[in-house]
């Protein structure tokens, strides 16, 4: 007996070591996932944070590249990942505190506006990104600058929203997708699709946690609820009612379900779309990558196509989500800093290396129509999905088809209570959609006044 | 030769012997807390600060987040004091019985899972809880003939999820404290209750509640302070400190999204300021209540 009950305590202890080993890796306990160095040790060195894996690998690539290009001007960085929240915190409390910053940091967009207020802690970025400024996307630039206009991060990606379609169950049902130029279309698409799956796939899935159709359908009106850089905020506008009253309607016909965890880029969400629950959605370009890492069975299943609009003749797409690169108040050297950045992400030799390690689609719009970086056929991408992503992009800038909705200040808030409450509300209470916002404009205009 | 004396000295050495906890209370207790009480009346800019009076607490006030919050907390406070004294109450006067077979398997099963990692235990509920098709409770749910359930979306069904990780995770540590408690209690009691032919509930209710008292306020003071500063498991199980219409949002949630996700680092010590508060008036009444401050009297006299 006693014999047993010393075996099951040592068990037990060992299986709650295991686990408390375990949890200190997975835990928010502000230790890197990853830390390595490269370049020299007599370069002039810096740190780099930042909470994608794969954004440090490109980087360590283009500290090789800039010291075989500068044999006097060398650099080393020692670069580390922490997860996303953690990295973002561990950085707003550094920068409090004035010290144990690093020189170079990734910010995700949606996190900007808290580092870029007043007393910004950033370096001015003006100069290093000059040469490059006429060949970039300036809607790109202009989130990641102050309010007085003084740029003070580097963009990644435009991030330009497009129509991503499970082409293969389309087939199966003998439905045509490509025909879809309105929302009116693709409401009626949705009706088709469910009478001949007999309700078993959706046309696609609305978010409750992200909102990134409001953002598609403000783009086509040409509006913004942030108001802009000089606010004010304002969510009570066409092209957000009529969005959500649209996808509410979805949800009552049975076209539509709620996304899995509250938006597209979750797990659940992956899990409804490898199901083939969900034939559709509107997502940014960068979605691409999380096919390919997270879903490559679907290879060759995929069609993307530009998005529906409201009218034709409306903008068809939006810039969302992003990083925004920085150099911080604590570099001792921020000028080299700022230099091999902006060159690291605007040059050519960069913008190669985010498209095809990293599949973003770039800011740098002189390289959209250059056949061997756009076209290439050894860059996954181009044959993971059904069509070329240049080919879209390259016909949006065309038409000028890029709309911008803006990240300003008061986005966090206003994002908090959409995502927590308005959206929940709508489509999980069915609340009606002109009550819910109302609610939602009262509470800003609370919180914002003061 | 001085120094020696001073070390040998008797009215010295205990201070030199208390000096460490001294310190470590004046640096990390007082020194955060008299900063906190400072900064709620300012705005604190990347190192920068002005004064703003009273402004953070008037917005609080007004702040309907905040009120959730609050209200969660407290609810969440009050719901394990209801699960967390009885439960394990009963559960170690269980233990102690002489009838219970394999007692030390019992007490090492229920306290095996206080020993695993908030964070984890957090995150294998919300797989458990997941809305998806292959959750765990879904699952479940589909074995009985049920349709799915979003289970962490509706407040109902969340909080459930939220209470069960707490007696899952908290109720061997209770039992633990109980089972030191019924030990202290002189046997020979329950041997003159025998002898007067009380039957076990009476024993129980004249001879154990009363002698566990001191235990009972222990762990209700220790629950109240775990129950409104709780934040780890509703952020792990929510994936984060947005959860559907804020069901899962505590004060030290919303203080953590205020201070360092928005960076408003004066707001949060306002709302920590507001936390403190609430948890010394309700700890106050609650050693009213139990006769704390009583017996210590009646000892002077």
């Amino acid at each position: 007996m006693k014999k047993w009950l010393a075996m099951l305590l040592a068990g037990s202890m060992v299986l709650s070591m295991g686990t408390v080993a375990f949890a200190e890796e997975e835990t928010e306990s502000g230790e890197p996932t990853d830390v390595t160095t490269v370049g020299p040790d007599d370069g002039t060195h810096f740190e780099l944070w930042s909470f994608v894996d794969l954004h440090n690998t490109f980087y360590a690539n283009m500290v090789e590249e800039w010291n075989a290009q500068n044999p006097d001007r060398q650099i080393q960085i020692t670069f580390s990942t922490y997860p996303f929240q953690d990295m973002h915190n561990k950085l707003m409390m550094a920068l409090q505190a004035g010290e144990g910053a690093p020189d170079i940091c990734d910010i995700e967009i949606g996190q900007f506006p808290n580092f870029s207020g007043e007393n910004s802690p950033l370096y001015d970025l003006g100069e290093a990104l000059a040469p490059y400024e006429a060949d970039l996307v300036q809607s790109r630039l202009d989130v990641y600058s102050k309010a007085d206009g003084t740029r003070i991060g580097v963009p990644t990606h435009v991030g330009a929203t497009v129509m991503y379609w499970n082409a293969e169950i389309f087939e199966e049902y003998g439905l045509d997708y490509k025909s879809v130029k309105t929302w009116d279309d693709y409401t009626a698409l949705g009706e088709q699709l469910k009478e001949a799956s007999n309700g078993e796939v959706y046309l696609t899935s609305v978010d409750t946690g992200g909102t990134d159709w409001l953002w598609l359908s403000m783009a086509e009106y040409g509006e913004d609820y942030t108001g802009g850089p000089e606010g004010p905020v304002n969510v009570m506008l066409d092209s957000v009612k009529n969005m959500l009253t649209m996808q509410q309607q979805w949800l009552n016909d049975g076209i539509a379900m709620v996304s899995t965890d509250g938006h597209t880029d979750t797990d659940g969400c992956r899990a409804t779309i490898l199901d083939g629950k969900i034939a559709s959605f509107p997502k940014a370009m960068w979605y691409m990558s999380r096919f390919k890492d997270y879903m490559p069975e679907e290879e060759g299943k995929w069609d993307i196509t530009i998005c529906p609009v409201w009218e034709e003749g409306q903008k068809y797409s939006v810039g969302i989500g992003g990083t925004g690169t920085v150099v911080t108040n604590e570099c001792e050297d921020p000028a080299l800093a700022a230099e091999w950045l902006a060159w690291a992400k605007c040059s050519p030799e960069g913008e190669a290396h985010i498209w095809n390690d990293l599949g973003f689609d770039v800011c740098n719009t002189a390289l959209w129509s250059d056949e061997e970086f756009a076209y290439s056929e050894d860059n996954v991408y181009n044959t993971f999905f059904r069509v070329k992503p240049y080919e879209l992009l390259n016909q949006m800038a065309e038409d000028d088809a890029i709309g911008t909705v803006y990240t300003t200040a008061n986005s966090p808030v206003l994002n908090d209570y959409l995502c927590t409450t308005t959206l929940n509300e709508i489509f999980i209470d069915g609340m009606d959609v002109e009550t819910a916002l109302q609610e939602c404009q009262d509470y800003l205009d609370m919180e914002l006044m003061m | 030769m001085k120094a020696k004396k001073i070390l040998y000295s008797q009215k010295i050495a205990p201070y030199v012997f208390v000096l460490p906890f001294v310190l470590s209370l004046l640096i990390f207790w007082l020194y955060p807390l008299v900063s906190g009480i400072v900064m709620s009346f300012q705005e604190v800019s990347f190192g920068v600060t002005s004064w703003i009076g009273t402004a953070n607490y008037q917005k609080l006030f007004r702040d309907s987040f905040f009120t959730t919050a609050v209200w969660n907390s407290v609810e969440y406070m009050a719901l394990t004091l209801l699960l967390m004294v009885p439960i394990p109450m009963v559960l170690a006067v269980l233990m102690e019985s002489r009838l219970t077979k394999a007692r030390g398997v019992w007490k090492v099963i229920m306290y095996i899972p206080a020993l695993t990692s908030v964070v984890i235990s957090g995150l294998l509920f919300r797989l458990m809880f997941s809305e998806g098709e292959n959750g765990q409770m879904n699952v479940i749910m589909h074995m009985l003939g049920q349709p799915s359930q979003a289970w962490l979306r509706a407040r109902f069904t969340g909080w459930c999820a939220l209470l069960l990780l707490c007696v899952w995770r908290w109720t061997g540590v209770n039992v633990l404290y109980y089972v030191s408690g019924l030990k202290s209690i002189d046997t020979s009691l329950y041997e003159s209750g025998d002898i007067d032919g009380a039957n076990a509930w009476q024993k129980f209710r004249y001879i154990t509640l009363p002698l566990l008292k001191p235990t009972t306020v222990y762990v209700i003071t220790i629950s109240v302070f775990a129950g409104l500063s709780m934040f780890l498991e509703s952020f792990m199980i929510w994936a984060g400190n947005n959860s559907p219409k804020n069901i899962g949002l505590t004060i030290v949630g919303y203080l953590y999204k205020r201070g360092i996700e928005r960076n408003e680092m004066g707001y949060a010590c306002a709302v920590g300021v507001v936390l403190m508060v609430i948890a010394l008036v309700i700890n106050f009444i609650q050693l009213v209540a139990t006769g704390t401050f009583h017996i210590g009297k009646k000892k002077e006299d």
